[in-house]
């Protein structure tokens, strides 16, 4: 074999001062990084493995291990990067697509960092959220057109929204499948999300029938390979979605390698055990707005109008004509997952340069449906990188009824974004099938991490709330006159629909 | 009595409980200075058994009706009455090896570093969570009170 060119992009420092030689390294890395060796009784690392999972040195219990970036300096190239002369070496080596996983790691402009919120002083005051009732439930679907009501004041029939998801917080877990992620995590998930009082999606994964109890707080989605879909799986759930797109992946399907379709997988997906899952780019039955339409209204007939339908797209660069169709079409939910979104698996290219960020896509699409006057027939769910609470907050006054986080959740429950997912080697027990891999997800502390991330950022939502002077999420939601714009030029400002600061 | 409750299904196999069980035995108490300079005198009183992925932390379960205190020749066995654990006296233990083989569990163990004793757990002492249940990474130990009925034969 040829000398591959490709050098480490980690190196491990092992302090042997400290090292006990437990082992612990040794047992925990699925990438083989850490091996003991008998004669010296020490443990040596291979750098060249390592992906940078940090699983190795949270679990030791001296500390003796640092995983540093391969220090190794190429010529400086503003042009010429490290990162890009490795991704050419492995390319030349193997002859394939660089595949990732996560979100977009390119340092595009993130608009969440140059917007900035208000606070009430003197002239309005604020509210003590510690002593006031503050509001953060939220209702997604479509409202009624107007209200009209009979001679004694009632309401009429037309007036009555229809099917609505009840969130008592306006944060959601965004689509993760069993198959891309591990049972334990999809667990984790839906118990957090039933305790919280908001929910998850299924990802284009199917329900695991374990999960059914948990229907009542979980979103099923309808993509294009149509995975596990039966009519048991849409009335075991709360809403429906049908994925068109991911931001991570826009206008491209999805590939689950036979080595993650297990026996549960595959009954869960209804295909063959060991076979790859893949999601064709397109829907193969939808080719315009009028043939989503009818999607749209077959799983709302299939569901006798019970539960909301969503549609989920990745925001490209006409996401504002897309959105208005989405909702023309029928859709009571239009999902947007934008360029920093995640994934199991992508093309690096594909990943890195596809799409537009979530914040520019929000602002335009919110927009168009203003204007259009069709704004109430859709709510609007934002994913692709909401960090924290004030990501969502700023996400909410540009225009979201809620947002979908899904990296976030993952991190809570000891993700720390290597972007390795697609080997199915996941250090955290996450991101594989490997049942040896996925016991190192206790659902109990996954669940829990997830119902105190939630809780944290919904005490921080009400402070910044209460510091703003509003009770309710309701009356932040599109109102950009709580927004101003730092460091962005007029087009991004503009585009934003926010005033620069000081302005 | 408070027992130690071992949750299989979330054993990584890490052996955390190993090392941190050796530690709590060991003269210094120290993690580095147990490992690098008293290894040779301590050993962990918890097994991790592994069949592949499946995997769980070995320790005395502290049984209602210990075959183990019953089988001893020289009284070293003993409940232990303020925590209810069964301990071995190291001072009386004579190393016959007769707990080790009526222990339904195979959880003690010869202790040959220097001595001729049995060394099974002990709970931890003096501490109040035994230190392999607080050192479990995934919480696949507990440390409970157990029911008397529920508790091990």
């Amino acid at each position: 074999m040829a000398l591959s060119l490709a050098t480490a992009s980690f190196v491990i420092e092992r302090d042997e001062s400290r090292c006990i030689a437990c082992q612990v390294c040794v047992r925990q890395c699925a990438n083989d990084v850490h091996y003991y060796d008998e004669e010296s009784e020490r443990v040596f690392s291979n750098d060249a493995s390592c992906v940078g999972c940090h699983r190795c040195v949270t679990m030791c219990p001296t500390h003796a291990l640092v995983v540093r970036q391969n220090p190794l300096e190429f010529r400086p190239h503003p042009n010429w990067s490290a990162g890009k002369l490795r991704d050419i070496y492995r390319q030349a080596e193997t002859g394939g697509m660089l595949l990732t996983g996560m979100g977009c790691d390119e340092p595009y402009r993130i608009y969440w960092d140059h917007m900035l919120l208000n606070a009430a002083q003197v002239t309005n005051p604020s509210i003590d959220p510690m002593r006031e009732p503050m509001e953060l439930r939220t209702f997604l679907g479509a409202k009624p057109e107007k209200l009209s009501f009979d001679a004694d004041g009632n309401l009429l029939e037309d007036s009555l929204p229809g099917p609505q998801l009840e969130l008592a917080v306006p944060i959601m877990f965004s689509a993760m499948s069993y198959g891309s992620v591990s049972y334990n995590a999809c667990l984790a998930l839906a118990r957090a999300a039933t305790k919280i009082g908001t929910f998850c999606n299924t990802g284009e994964g199917g329900l695991h029938p374990t999960l059914y109890p948990y229907g009542d707080h979980t979103i099923a989605q309808v993509a294009s390979g149509r995975f596990g879909v039966h009519l048991d799986y849409m009335n075991a759930v709360a809403a429906l979605e049908i994925k068109i797109g991911q931001g991570a992946k826009p206008g491209i399907g999805g590939h689950l390698p036979g080595e993650k379709v297990s026996l549960d997988v595959s009954r869960t997906r209804m295909i063959p055990q060991g076979t790859d899952a893949i999601s064709p780019a397109p829907h193969h039955d939808i080719y315009s707005i009028e043939d989503l339409r009818q999607l749209i209204y077959a799983l709302k007939e299939a569901t006798q109008y019970t539960k909301p339908v969503s549609v989920k797209v990745a925001a490209v660069h006409n996401i504002a004509p897309i959105a208005s169709g989405i909702v023309r079409a029928g859709a009571d939910i239009v999902a947007i997952d934008g360029l920093r979104g995640g994934t199991g698996a992508a093309p690096t290219a594909v990943r890195n340069n596809v799409g537009i960020p979530i914040e520019l896509a929000l602002a335009a699409v919110d927009q168009r449906l203003r204007e259009e006057g069709i704004r109430h027939r859709a709510s609007i769910v934002v994913a692709g990188s909401c960090r924290n609470s004030a990501d969502i907050l700023k996400a909410i006054a540009l225009g979201a009824d809620a947002v979908y986080i899904a990296t976030s959740a993952l991190v809570a429950m000891g993700c720390h974004l290597c972007q390795n997912c697609y080997t199915g080697r996941c250090n955290w027990g996450i991101a594989t099938q490997d049942p040896y891999l996925t016991k190192r997800l206790n659902p109990d502390i996954g669940e829990r991490r997830l119902v105190n991330l939630i809780r944290a950022w919904s005490l921080e939502i009400k402070e910044m709330m209460g510091g703003m002077g509003i009770n309710s999420i309701e009356s932040l939601r599109g109102n950009r006159d709580h927004l101003r714009g730092v460091g962005l030029n007029q087009v991004e400002l503009d585009a934003l629909g926010i005033r620069a600061a000081g302005y | 009595m408070k027992r130690i409750v071992i949750h299989e299904e979330h054993c990584i196999g890490c052996r955390l409980c190993e090392v941190h069980c050796l530690v709590a035995h060991s003269a210094s108490r120290n993690i580095i200075k147990a490992f690098k300079t008293e290894r040779k005198a301590v050993m962990p009183r918890v097994m991790v058994e592994e069949d592949g992925p499946l995997s769980f932390a070995l320790q005395c379960r502290q049984c209602e009706d210990p075959s183990c205190l019953e089988a001893c020749v020289s009284g070293a066995m003993h409940r232990d009455e303020r925590t209810g654990a069964v301990i071995c006296d190291e001072t009386r233990c004579v190393g016959c090896w007769m707990c080790i083989m009526v222990c339904p569990v195979g959880a003690i163990q010869q202790n040959l570093l220097g001595t001729h004793i049995a060394s099974k757990c002990d709970l931890c002492y003096d501490a109040e969570m035994p230190a392999c249940v607080a050192h479990c990474p995934n919480e696949g130990l507990t440390y409970e009170e157990v029911s008397e009925e529920k508790a091990p034969r």
